[in-house]
């Protein structure tokens, strides 16, 4: 009953979206009131439906329903309950199905948060998005129905991928859709604006917020992602340059990108046409992801051709959003006029290199990502790109990214003197370089060029972001008070030093990181890097729906016990595969990190591996700093002010004819 | 792995089993039961980064360092005993790509097919910066005449905002 329950509300939520898609559209353009005005209590429809269909799989997967086919082959009744709930997103169906609930979350938090913004504007946004809403409940409905039943009933379940118990990967999921489906809003804006011909500054700053949120979310997802591989895969590394890791960066690179130019066309109203095909190809590379990671065209190009209906309809979908906009923007681009002037000197051309960057950046893994499955495909035989040649092509290109973000700070708008901007920024830049250079001679084994390096770079960014908060305080202020500064102010400096906390962690770790793999009896005694990890034995314990292999090492500094790591091999009851999960004892400044490997002649002796993981935890450090700056700048007050009425507006233009 | 399949393997093969004979000769460290123990550093950060390049051909999208599939044992054990045996890096990838293919490595080949993946980064950031290099031509010297522009530009905009 339940479960069909579920479908129902999906059945009536894609007629609310094929409502919501069309008529507020065709009453913005043609002027018909009562049919704007049917766009928000339809997209609110929307939440209530899809919500309730959520909350009946999930209610399936809490009773364990197991006539629910979903439910048979991603729970057990022996799950803890929150992966019973946690396993709702963790196959393909539920995941669609939570990425629908979260579309229309952003959706009806479009309604709520728009009173300052035009209500025929709105109309447009809330229709697109009614749109991509439509298209992706045809997707669940068509061929992913995650309430599908199945007789007979068994007895039990299949039980969830063992790899996605884990509380990491219980968040990280949702935070990682909410920031791709985010990325839905601007595309939303940038369309609804094309089809109204306004591109101007108006319509940047409308979209700025909602485009800093989504990133916000992303960053949070990715680095989630990341923090749940090293917990749980058991080999010390953090990011593998993995296709499904791939999905996730290129949306944030180019969202990071759509960010930086929407700055420069709120304020200068110049790339204006760069911004919108910005905003759309962002958006597309989401829907790229969800493709990639959905259709099976990663594990083989062969598994695609198998059971290509739902890489069909994703690719159909993607050929229609990608087409679609791009023929309207054919169709506007004439009428799109970049008033703003600017010289080679200017934070704009600063501006545009970042984009170029970040868009370089984002097309190169794309083209890393997809070259296999493209030669394997025309036959053109089978290579793999990995992690040597995305190291090779991305760290020069972030590099100059990295050493611009200070700059472009501090340079003023339209016109700048390469004289003004050195004056003003010796003092950052000698200080970065002195630290960055002596930083890795302190406490570190040997010195590496390629910690000094990053601490050089990252010490830049954290410190030109402090000095250039300080200039727009303090600067020909005599007295000491600070200036009144916009959040959004404070929200960039602290998500540029986010940056560069995340580009020192990348360098110390990658320069210091120690692998040792040994073997060890009972009371043996292993030394690395001054910590002496001293092997206790091996006990068998019981789970809730796992056995376990219990190791227990105890951790000695000059013969004082510091801590006890425990790692564990666990088989998983249902699914008989081994599990790793390393014993870590956390440091700002280093990671202990054990992982249990085989048992040796008999159970006395084990392979052990011991990771000294130096300033990894400055890898997650950053990410989080960034999203609190962009919080912090999404938050603005400035977003929220009400439209000014038209007689404050000529009162305005008065004004400024005046000066 | 028999000694007659590692035979088969011609040139290579045949000196790579005169390496491992000759280096079960010597007082060479030795792996046991899949623990890598090397005496000198160089040769262990050679053998973890090539383990770290080389693909695990039976996994999904891992490589041999992190995989635990007994294929990847296996190739682990040839690295070891390749770098012990004092064959460089160039020969161990050589060796490696000759008996599985370019797939084996994480790093593709640059020739013929692969030309476009690893030159494109480099024409598109070109192409990017000659693009800005000829807007900022294109307009002159900010003067006075664009600040007036600009003011026209703001009262066209609220103009165009009061008709709303």
């Amino acid at each position: 009953m339940i479960p069909e329950i579920g479908i129902f509300a999906l059945i009536i939520a894609l007629l609310l979206c094929l409502f919501q898609g069309i008529f507020p559209l065709i009453g913005a353009t043609r002027g018909i009131a009562s049919w704007i005005i049917l766009a928000k209590p339809l997209a609110k429809g929307q939440l209530i439906f899809v919500s309730i269909a959520f909350a009946a799989l999930t209610w399936s997967f809490i009773s364990n329903d197991f006539s629910v086919a979903y439910v048979v082959q991603n729970s057990n009744t022996k799950l803890p309950l929150m992966y019973r709930i946690s396993g709702v997103w963790g196959s393909h169906e539920g995941s669609l199905l939570l990425w629908m609930l979260i579309l229309s979350c952003w959706t009806a938090a479009v309604t709520v948060f728009s009173r300052s913004i035009p209500e025929e504007m709105i109309a447009k946004v809330l229709s697109v998005l009614g749109l991509v809403s439509t298209g992706f409940l045809l997707f669940i409905l068509l061929t992913s129905n995650p309430f599908a039943r199945q007789f007979p009933i068994p007895l039990d379940g299949r039980d969830l991928n063992p790899l996605l118990q884990d509380p990491g990967l219980a968040i990280h999921p949702p935070m990682l859709y909410i920031g791709y489906v985010g990325f839905a809003v601007p595309f939303a804006f940038a369309i609804a604006a094309l089809i109204s011909g306004r591109l101007d500054s108006a319509w940047a700053r409308w979209s700025r917020p909602w485009t800093t949120l989504a990133w916000v979310f992303l960053t949070i997802g990715i680095a989630l992602g990341s923090w749940w591989a090293y917990n749980e895969l058991g080999w010390g590394g953090w990011w593998f340059w993995d296709p499904v890791e791939n999905a996730s960066f290129m949306p944030w690179l180019v969202g990071t990108a759509l960010i930086h130019s929407l700055i420069a066309t709120e304020k200068r109203g110049v790339f204006k046409a760069w911004t919108v095909l910005l905003a759309v190809f962002a958006f597309s590379l989401c829907l790229l992801g969800t493709f990639l990671v959905r259709s099976g065209v990663l594990t083989s190009v062969h598994a695609f051709a198998t059971d290509p209906a739902r890489g069909i309809f994703i690719l159909i979908f993607l050929a229609l959003v990608i087409g679609g906009s791009l023929s309207l923007y054919a169709w506007r681009a004439p009428t799109i006029r970049s008033s703003g002037e600017f010289d080679i000197t200017s934070r704009e051309v600063a501006i545009l290199l970042n984009n170029i960057l970040l868009v370089t950046s984002a097309i190169t893994i794309l083209l890393g990502t997809l070259y296999p499955l493209i030669l394997d495909s025309l036959q053109l035989g089978k290579i793999s790109v990995g992690p040597p040649y995305f190291n090779a092509v991305f760290v020069p290109l972030a590099i100059p990214t990295i050493c611009l973000a200070g700059i472009g700070i501090y340079a003023r708008w339209k016109t700048d003197q390469i004289l003004r901007i050195t004056k003003g920024l010796w003092l950052p830049f000698v200080f970065s370089l002195a630290l960055g250079l002596i930083l890795p001679s302190i406490g570190m084994g040997h010195y590496s060029i390629t910690a000094a390096l990053a601490s050089v770079l990252g010490i830049w960014i954290i410190s030109s972001a402090t000095h250039n908060l300080w200039y727009r305080l303090y600067s020909y202020n005599h007295a000491w008070t600070p200036r009144n500064v916009s959040a959004s102010i404070y929200g960039m400096a602290l998500a540029h030093a986010g940056v560069g906390v995340l580009v020192i962690g990348i360098g110390f770790t990658s320069a210091y990181t120690v692998e040792k793999e040994v073997r060890m009896s009972i009371n043996d005694e292993y030394v690395l890097n001054g910590y002496q990890y001293r092997f206790k034995g091996v006990s068998t314990r019981q789970g809730p729906n796992y056995t376990s292999l219990f190791g227990e090492i105890s951790v000695l500094k000059n013969d004082q016990e510091i801590t006890k790591l425990y790692p564990e091999k666990r088989t998983y009851l249902v699914q008989d595969n081994p599990m790793t999960e390393p014993g870590i004892d956390v440091g700002l400044f280093r990671d202990l990190y054990v992982v249990l490997g085989q048992p040796l002649e008999n159970h006395q002796t084990w392979s052990i591996r011991i990771y000294h993981n130096t300033f990894v935890r400055w890898i997650w450090l950053g990410p989080l700093i960034m999203s609190l700056g962009g919080l912090l700048a999404a938050l603005d007050a400035r977003y929220r002010k009400v439209t000014l009425n038209p007689r404050t507006n000529s009162s305005n233009a008065r004004r400024i004819e005046m000066n | 792995m028999g000694t007659n399949k590692i035979l088969r393997l011609g040139r290579h093969a045949f000196f790579l089993t005169l390496a491992i004979v000759a280096s079960s000769l010597t007082i060479h460290p030795i792996i046991k039961a899949d623990i890598a123990v090397f005496s000198d550093h160089q040769h262990e950060r050679r053998y973890r980064d090539i383990i770290a390049e080389l693909r695990c051909l039976v996994c999904q999208n891992q490589n041999l360092a992190d995989s635990n599939a007994d294929l990847a044992k296996d190739l682990r054990k040839m690295t070891y005993d390749m770098v012990i045996a004092g064959y460089s890096d160039e020969h161990i990838m050589e060796f490696m790509v000759k008996r599985y293919g370019d797939f084996v490595r994480y790093k593709p080949p640059f020739n013929r097919v692969t030309i476009i993946l690893w030159i494109a980064p480099g024409m598109l950031l070109v192409g990017g910066v000659i693009i800005i290099w000829s807007i900022t031509r294109r307009s002159p010297q900010t003067t006075k005449g664009s600040r007036t522009l600009d003011r026209k530009r703001i009262r066209q905009e609220l103009e165009e905002s009061q008709e709303q």
